[in-house]
């Protein structure tokens, strides 16, 4: 209910605004409707919204699978801690625009370069994060693991990825958000699909409603994966927390 | 099977850099069936010797041999449970192949009957340290040790875990060492206290109790400790030749 609430104050400012601003700077939201129904009747809208989805997921899995490996390693590892630190440094402080030019550059206008670039800028992140989770691993619990032998596989998952889940489940939100921007700059430069292309497009024209009706959209989709995907997965994680009042 | 320990001594560098000796120089055995319990005053380095023992800890000076295939059992003074399984869960991990039959005998000693699916955090500390003998009995050890599993119980509390530990201990043949502060639980489950000065531990006095576990009465036990308290604190050459 609260959130239905709050997404009725967005819509009203959105209105309000449309007023004030005039039609051609904001169109109101009945206008970004139509556009988004006319799309979505032509099909554009979902075979846009699927290339940018899938590109967003790879990159994503991409980044969060190396990211939380090579964190764990230098939250574990001394010596990869040092050796990592600067390349993590170097990375973090990269901006997307000059990977995502570069892996266009060296690789060509393909798909490999762009969802490859995408990873790249997200991947510093997760390895930051996942790091902090090595570092704060209970000792105690690492010593219960080894007096009683638990198999590798089983210590990882009883004992090392439960500790993990919450720097996990942080790394995982920032990064969609993160993943999902840069998408569209990666799609903007150099793909011939997806809602950044849209955009492009769209500004190119200064067809704004066809603009706001792009990234609305993928703004519901996101929202969608959100309340359907990591919000239950979290809750199931953390099922064994005593509730807070 | 045998526990044979000499440890000449164990050193420890504080962050500020400073050298401890923890352990100045201990050595016992223990053979299987034998428990074993060493008794000294908080922060003598008992801890630390179990985790010797327990292989957990290589930075030390002397020999630890205990059979290479032991299974151990470890219950450590905190439960050391995870908080994100429930208690079968925690057992099972730990014990993968204990079967249906075995478990429930075991929940059934310490207890837990009406706590298999909960959490950790759901339990109180009594109920905590259950679990952590459950698991610790469930792989059937061959070298079960028991880090002050009474300790912060209340009297009462400790008198019945007390006796669950003795049911349990008398039923498999293992090596058991023991570590408690406590001379009334010393005496009670142990076959042979080994007494420690303070830090830097040393043996003070190593001592058999003859009387078989389950025939020490409250008379018995009383008339033990006054024996071992007498052998401490009084005639300091007898306490040598001990």
């Amino acid at each position: 209910m609260p959130r239905l609430l709050s997404f009725a104050l967005f819509l009203a400012v959105w209105w309000i605004g449309s007023l004030f601003a005039g039609d051609v700077k904001l169109p109101s939201p009945p206008a970004v409707l139509t556009v988004m129904i006319a799309e979505a009747r032509s099909g554009d809208l979902f075979f846009h919204l699927g290339a940018t989805l899938a590109r967003v997921t790879l990159a994503f899995t991409l980044a969060m699978t190396l990211g939380a490996a090579i964190g764990y390693l230098m939250g574990r590892v001394r010596l990869a801690d040092r050796l990592g630190d600067p390349w993590l440094i170097l990375l973090l402080n990269l901006p997307a625009l000059v990977v995502i030019v570069l892996a266009y550059i060296w690789a060509g206008l393909t798909e490999v370069a762009a969802i490859a670039a995408i990873a790249i800028n997200k991947l510093p992140t997760a390895v930051v994060t996942l790091r902090e989770g090595a570092r704060a691993l209970d000792a105690a619990l690492d010593e219960m693991a080894t007096v009683f032998a638990m198999p590798p596989w089983s210590k990882l998952r009883h004992v090392v990825l439960p500790q993990l889940s919450p720097y996990i489940a942080a790394a995982a939100r920032s990064g969609l958000s993160l993943v999902w921007k840069i998408v569209l700059v990666a799609e903007l430069l150099g793909r011939p699909n997806g809602v950044g292309f849209e955009i492009g497009v769209a500004f190119q024209l200064f067809d704004i409603p066809l603009l706001l009706a792009y990234s609305l959209s993928f703004a519901a989709v996101v929202l969608v994966i959100e309340t359907l995907l990591v919000q239950p997965f979290e809750a199931r994680l953390s099922r064994w927390r005593p509730r807070a009042a | 099977m045998r526990l044979e320990v000499d440890i000449t001594s164990k050193k420890f560098e504080s962050a500020a850099g400073e050298q401890h000796d923890v352990i100045g120089g201990v050595s016992f055995a223990l053979d299987a069936g034998e428990v074993g319990v060493l008794v000294g005053p908080s922060g003598c380095g008992k801890s630390t010797m179990l985790r010797i023992l327990a292989g957990l800890d290589h930075d030390f000076q002397g020999r630890v041999s205990r059979p290479v295939s032991a299974r151990i059992g470890f219950v450590f003074q905190e439960p050391r449970l995870l908080p994100w399984r429930s208690v079968e869960e925690n057992v099972r991990i730990a014990a993968p192949l204990a079967d249906e039959a075995k478990l429930s005998a075991l929940f059934d000693i310490l207890e837990l009957k009406a706590h298999r699916n909960h959490f950790p955090g759901e339990l109180s500390l009594g109920l905590a340290r259950r679990v952590a003998l459950a698991r610790a009995f469930a792989v059937e050890p061959d070298f079960l040790i028991l880090d002050e599993p009474l300790a912060s119980l209340d009297v009462a509390l400790a008198a019945r875990l007390r006796d669950e530990i003795a049911t349990l201990v008398e039923g498999r043949s293992m090596i058991t060492l023991l570590v408690t502060h406590d001379m009334d639980d010393a005496v009670r489950l142990g076959d042979r206290v080994i007494l420690l000065s303070p830090r830097p531990a040393r043996i003070l006095a190593d001592l058999p109790i003859r009387t078989p576990r389950s025939t020490r009465g409250d008379a018995e036990t009383a008339a033990i400790k006054a024996d071992i308290m007498r052998r401490i604190n009084g005639d300091p050459t007898k306490q040598a030749a001990l």
